[in-house]
C-alpha cells in the first residue's frame, strides 16, 4: 500500500531524469520531498524528520550515482544507510553483571505499552541462557497487574515475587533483591506500573527506586504504533530516570514503526528487542536494517540497491577502467565475458534482478521468456570449454577448435558458431561506435553489454 | 497518582505546566505572522502533523484552506487560522443522536488493539451508567490475557455492577452468549462487553470478533447496538488502519480516545472522522473511575492547536 505509492511517486519524479554522473541538488531535493512524506506517514517525529532530511541532503548532493542505480534510487540508498547507522549499526544485548552477581533490570513505560508481557518474555530468554530470573510485581495500581505477572511467571516456569498492593514499589524492590540473594536468583526484573512522562509523582517513584536499589539496566518499552508523542515520552523518561535500552512492542502489527527512529534519535540508546506477538516466546532481536526497511517501506527497491552495491564493491576499479578502454577499442575477449557473467550472478541472475526493478513494467513471465537463463548457461559453458589462449584471442577459433568446444560444453556446434559470430559483430560495433560503451559518463548498469 | 478531577483541557494545561522548563511558548505567538505565505502554511503543517493528524489529512485540509483563502481573498493570517480551526471543529462535531443509546436498552461491544484501555474504559462506563440509574451488566469476554478477568472484576466491584465471566482459555463467544441471555432475563439496561486486545492484522482473531458480533445480533436482535473502538491517544497513523479493519469486522458506532491526560493530541481522530465518518463519543483522561468525558469537539480541536515548542528549538530559530 504505502510502499507502492512511495515507489510510484519516486518513479514519477525520476522518469525524466537520466542517470547522470552526480546527484544534483534538484535530484536530491525532489527525492527527499517524497522521502519526507513517507517518513511522516510512518510516524517518525516531525522534528526528527526535518533534521534527518537536512543531514541526508548535505551528504547526498554531489555524490556519484552508483552503477546500475538511477538518481532516485541513489538517494534512497543514502537515506537507508543513514537510517541504519542512526538506528545503531549492530544488534545489542542486555548487559548483564559478570559472574554470579545479580543483574537488576527495571521495566518502564507508558500505560498499555506492554511491560508486563515483555517482562515475562525477557525472563524466558534469560532462562534459556541458563539464568535464574525473578519477576517482581511493582505495579501496585492497575487492578490485577500483580496477578497478571504471577500467571505469566508460571507460564514461563520462573519465580515471581509479590507483596500485594499496599507496599510501596521501592520497598518491594528492596525486599525482592534480598529475596533474590537468598534464593540464588541472578536476574531480577522489576515490572513497574505504566505512567505518563508528565506525571511527576509517578516519575518520582521510579527515581526513588533507582536511588534505593542498584538498577543495572533500565529498559523503556515503547509501543511500535506510537505517533509523534514518542519523542516526548522517550526523552522525558531518559532525562528523568535514565534509560539504558529500548524495547519495541507490538511489532507484529502493521504499523511502520517510525517511533523507533524518533526514540533512537532523541535518546541515543540502543533498541534491544522487538515484541512480535502475544505468546511469551515472541521476543526477537532487533535488526536496524530491517527496521529502516520497514520505516522506509520500500523493501524491494532496497534489496535491489543492496545487491547492486555488493556487486559494485567487488568490482575492481582498475579492471573496470581497463575494460572500458577495451570496450572503446572493441578489444573485448571471452575472459571479459566470463567476468561480466560472474558479476551478474552475484546479483542473483538477470531475471531476479530485472524482476526487482519496478520500472520495467514487464511481467515475470515475459521476463523469463526474454531472458533465457538456460541459454546464458550454455554460452558460459562454451566459454569455459575454451583454452585460455582461445578466450583471450577469439581469432584462434577455427572449425576444429569449435567442434572440440561444442563437445566440451555439451551443446550443438551451431550454437557455438552463432555465439562466436555474435561476439565478432559486437566487437565490430564497438569499434564503429566509440563512446557508446564504457566511458565515465555513459556507464551502463552492468558496466558492459553482451549479446544474449 | 493524582486523583484530583480536572477537565481535559485543564489537565492538559497542568500537565504541560509540569514540564514548563522545556516548553516556553504557545502557538499563538508562533502565529504572529500577518502574512499568509509559505511559511505560514508550513507552520500549520507542522502543528497538525505533530498532533498526529497525518500528512495526508493535513495536506487535504490545508489545500481546502488555500482554495478558500483565494476565493474569499483572505489576507489576514489570524483570520485564516480561525477558519481552519472552525472547519476542523465542524468536522469533529458529534451527531445529535450519538448518545441516544444511553437511554435505550443497549449492548455495547468494546474492541481495539492491545493495551489501549478497553477494560479501564468499560469500568468507567459501567460506573457512569450505573450512577445515572441504569441497570448495568459487564461481560468479561477477554478469556485470553492473563488476569484479564480479575482486572475487570475489580472494575465491576468499583462500579457495583454484576459481571459474567469464564475461565482463562474459554471460548469468548460463549461468554458473550451467556451474557446476552443473562441481560435479557434480568432485564438489564446496558450490557458492556470487554474483549481481548487484538491486532487488526490477525485474521483469526478478527474472525473471532465477527462471530461475537453475530451472536449478539442473533440472540438479541431488538437491543440497540453500539460497537466502540478504543484508540490510544498516543497512537499514530496506524490508528486509521485499525479503525478501518475493525469497522470491517463489526460496524463501528463510536470511537473512544484514551490517555488524553498525557501530552498526546489524538489528532488521528480527525483523519478517521473524515475518512470513515465515525464520531468520537468519549475520551479517557486518567486511570480512575471518573476520568471519562463525553467528547467535546471544541476543546479537542483547541487542544490540537495548543502547541508548545521547546526552548532549544526556539534558540536555533532566533
Ligand atoms: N493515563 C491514562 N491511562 C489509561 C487510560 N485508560 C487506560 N489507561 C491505562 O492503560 C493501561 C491499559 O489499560 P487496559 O484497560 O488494561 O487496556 P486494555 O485495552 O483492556 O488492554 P488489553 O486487554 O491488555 O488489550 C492500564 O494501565 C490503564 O490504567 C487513560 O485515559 N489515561
Ligand atoms: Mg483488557
Amino acid at each position: 500500500m504505502a510502499f507502492e505509492s512511495l515507489t510510484d511517486k519516486l518513479q514519477n519524479v525520476f522518469k525524466s531524469l537520466k542517470s547522470k554522473g552526480r546527484l544534483s541538488e534538484d535530484d536530491v531535493k525532489a527525492a527527499l520531498k517524497e522521502v519526507k512524506m513517507a517518513l511522516l506517514e510512518a510516524d517518525v517525529n516531525f522534528k526528527v524528520v526535518k533534521q534527518f532530511i537536512k543531514s541526508v541532503e548535505a551528504r547526498a548532493i554531489g555524490e556519484e550515482v552508483m552503477n546500475g542505480l538511477n538518481p532516485g534510487q541513489m538517494v534512497i540508498k543514502i537515506v537507508n544507510e543513514e537510517m541504519v547507522s542512526l538506528m545503531g549499526s549492530e544488534t545489542t544485548e542486555i548487559e548483564l553483571q559478570p559472574g554470579k552477581a545479580i543483574t537488576v533490570i527495571m521495566m518502564c513505560g507508558l500505560q498499555g505499552a506492554g511491560k508486563t508481557t515483555t517482562t515475562a518474555k525477557i525472563a524466558g530468554k534469560m532462562k534459556q541462557k541458563g539464568k535464574k530470573p525473578l519477576l517482581v510485581a511493582c505495579d501496585v495500581y492497575r487492578p490485577a497487574a500483580i496477578k497478571q505477572l504471577q500467571v505469566n511467571a508460571e507460564k514461563q516456569e520462573v519465580d515471581s515475587f509479590t507483596m500485594g498492593d499496599n507496599i510501596s514499589p521501592v520497598n518491594i524492590a528492596k525486599a525482592a533483591i534480598e529475596h533474590a540473594q537468598k534464593n540464588g536468583h541472578n536476574i531480577v526484573i522489576l515490572d513497574t506500573a505504566g505512567r505518563l512522562q508528565i506525571d511527576t509523582e509517578m516519575m518520582d517513584e521510579l527515581k526513588n527506586i533507582k536511588e534505593n536499589v542498584t538498577v543495572h539496566q533500565t529498559l523503556l518499552v515503547v509501543d511500535a504504533m506510537t505517533g509523534q508523542e514518542a519523542v516526548n515520552v522517550a526523552s522525558s523518561f531518559n532525562d528523568q530516570i535514565g534509560v539504558d535500552g529500548i524495547i519495541l512492542s507490538k511489532m507484529d502489527g502493521d504499523a511502520r514503526g517510525g517511533a523507533a527512529l524518533s526514540v533512537k534519535a532523541v535518546t541515543g540508546k540502543p533498541i534491544l528487542y522487538v515484541g512480535m506477538g502475544e505468546k511469551l516466546s515472541d521476543l526477537e532481536q532487533f535488526y536496524p536494517d530491517r527496521m529502516a526497511n520497514r520505516i522506509l517501506g520500500m523493501g524491494d527497491v532496497l534489496s535491489l540497491i543492496d545487491k547492486i552495491s555488493e556487486a559494485n564493491e567487488e568490482v575492481d576499479v582498475e579492471k573496470e577502467k581497463e575494460m572500458a578502454r577495451k570496450f572503446k577499442k572493441g578489444q573485448i575477449d571471452f575472459n571479459d565475458y566470463l567476468d561480466s557473467m560472474k558479476q551478474m550472478r552475484k546479483m542473483g541472475g538477470i531475471s531476479s534482478l530485472l524482476g526487482m526493478l519496478p520500472q520495467t513494467g514487464i511481467s515475470k513471465d515475459e521476463l523469463e521468456d526474454a531472458v533465457d537463463e538456460k541459454q546464458i548457461a550454455h554460452l558460459e559453458a562454451i566459454v569455459l570449454s575454451m583454452t585460455p589462449a582461445e578466450r583471450s584471442n577469439p581469432k584462434l577459433l577455427n572449425p576444429r577448435r569449435k567442434n572440440r568446444i561444442a563437445k566440451g560444453a555439451g551443446v550443438d556446434i551451431s550454437e557455438v558458431n552463432r555465439f562466436v559470430k555474435q561476439f565478432e559483430q559486437m566487437q565490430k560495433m564497438m569499434k564503429q561506435l566509440p563512446g557508446m560503451f564504457g566511458g565515465k559518463k555513459g556507464r551502463k548498469p552492468f558496466g558492459m553489454k553482451f549479446p544474449f | 497518582m493524582s486523583e484530583e478531577k480536572k477537565g481535559f483541557f485543564a489537565r492538559l494545561k497542568s500537565g504541560l505546566t509540569k514540564t514548563r522548563e522545556n516548553f516556553v511558548k504557545k502557538v499563538d505567538n508562533l502565529f504572529t505572522k500577518s502574512e499568509i505565505d509559505d511559511d505560514f502554511y508550513e507552520e500549520l503543517e507542522e502543528i497538525l502533523v505533530m498532533g498526529d493528524m497525518g500528512i495526508n489529512t493535513c495536506e487535504e485540509i490545508i489545500d481546502e484552506l488555500k482554495v478558500r483563502v483565494k476565493k474569499e481573498s483572505i489576507k489576514d493570517a489570524s483570520l485564516c487560522r480561525n477558519i481552519l480551526i472552525q472547519s476542523i471543529k465542524d468536522k469533529m462535531k458529534t451527531p445529535e443522536d450519538a448518545y441516544d443509546f444511553e437511554k435505550d436498552k443497549c449492548i455495547i461491544l468494546v474492541i481495539g488493539v492491545n493495551g489501549v484501555g478497553k477494560t479501564t474504559t468499560i469500568g468507567k462506563l459501567a460506573s457512569k451508567y450505573r450512577s445515572e440509574g441504569r441497570k448495568v451488566l459487564i461481560a468479561a469476554a477477554d478469556t485470553f490475557r492473563a488476569a484479564a478477568t480479575e482486572q475487570l472484576e475489580e472494575w465491576a466491584k468499583r462500579a457495583s455492577v454484576d459481571i459474567i465471566s469464564a475461565k482463562e482459555g474459554a471460548d469468548p463467544s460463549s461468554v458473550v452468549y451467556d451474557a446476552v441471555a443473562s441481560a435479557k432475563s434480568k432485564n438489564v439496561d446496558c450490557l458492556l462487553i470487554d474483549t481481548a486486545g487484538r491486532l487488526h492484522n490477525k485474521k483469526n482473531l478478527m474472525e473471532e470478533l465477527k462471530k461475537m458480533n453475530r451472536i449478539i445480533d442473533s440472540s438479541f436482535p431488538d437491543a440497540k447496538r453500539e460497537n466502540f473502538i478504543v484508540l490510544d491517544g498516543t497512537t499514530g497513523q496506524n490508528a486509521l488502519i485499525q479503525a478501518r479493519e475493525f469497522a470491517d469486522a463489526a460496524d463501528l458506532t463510536g470511537i473512544i480516545i484514551t490517555k488524553l491526560d498525557g501530552t498526546a493530541k489524538g489528532g488521528i481522530a480527525v483523519a478517521i472522522q473524515s475518512e470513515l465518518n465515525i464520531p468520537v463519543k468519549y475520551i479517557g483522561v486518567g486511570e480512575s473511575v471518573d476520568d471519562l468525558q463525553k467528547f467535546d469537539s471544541n476543546a479537542f480541536v483547541d487542544a490540537l492547536f495548543d502547541v508548545t515548542i521547546d526552548s532549544e528549538d526556539e534558540r536555533t530559530e532566533q
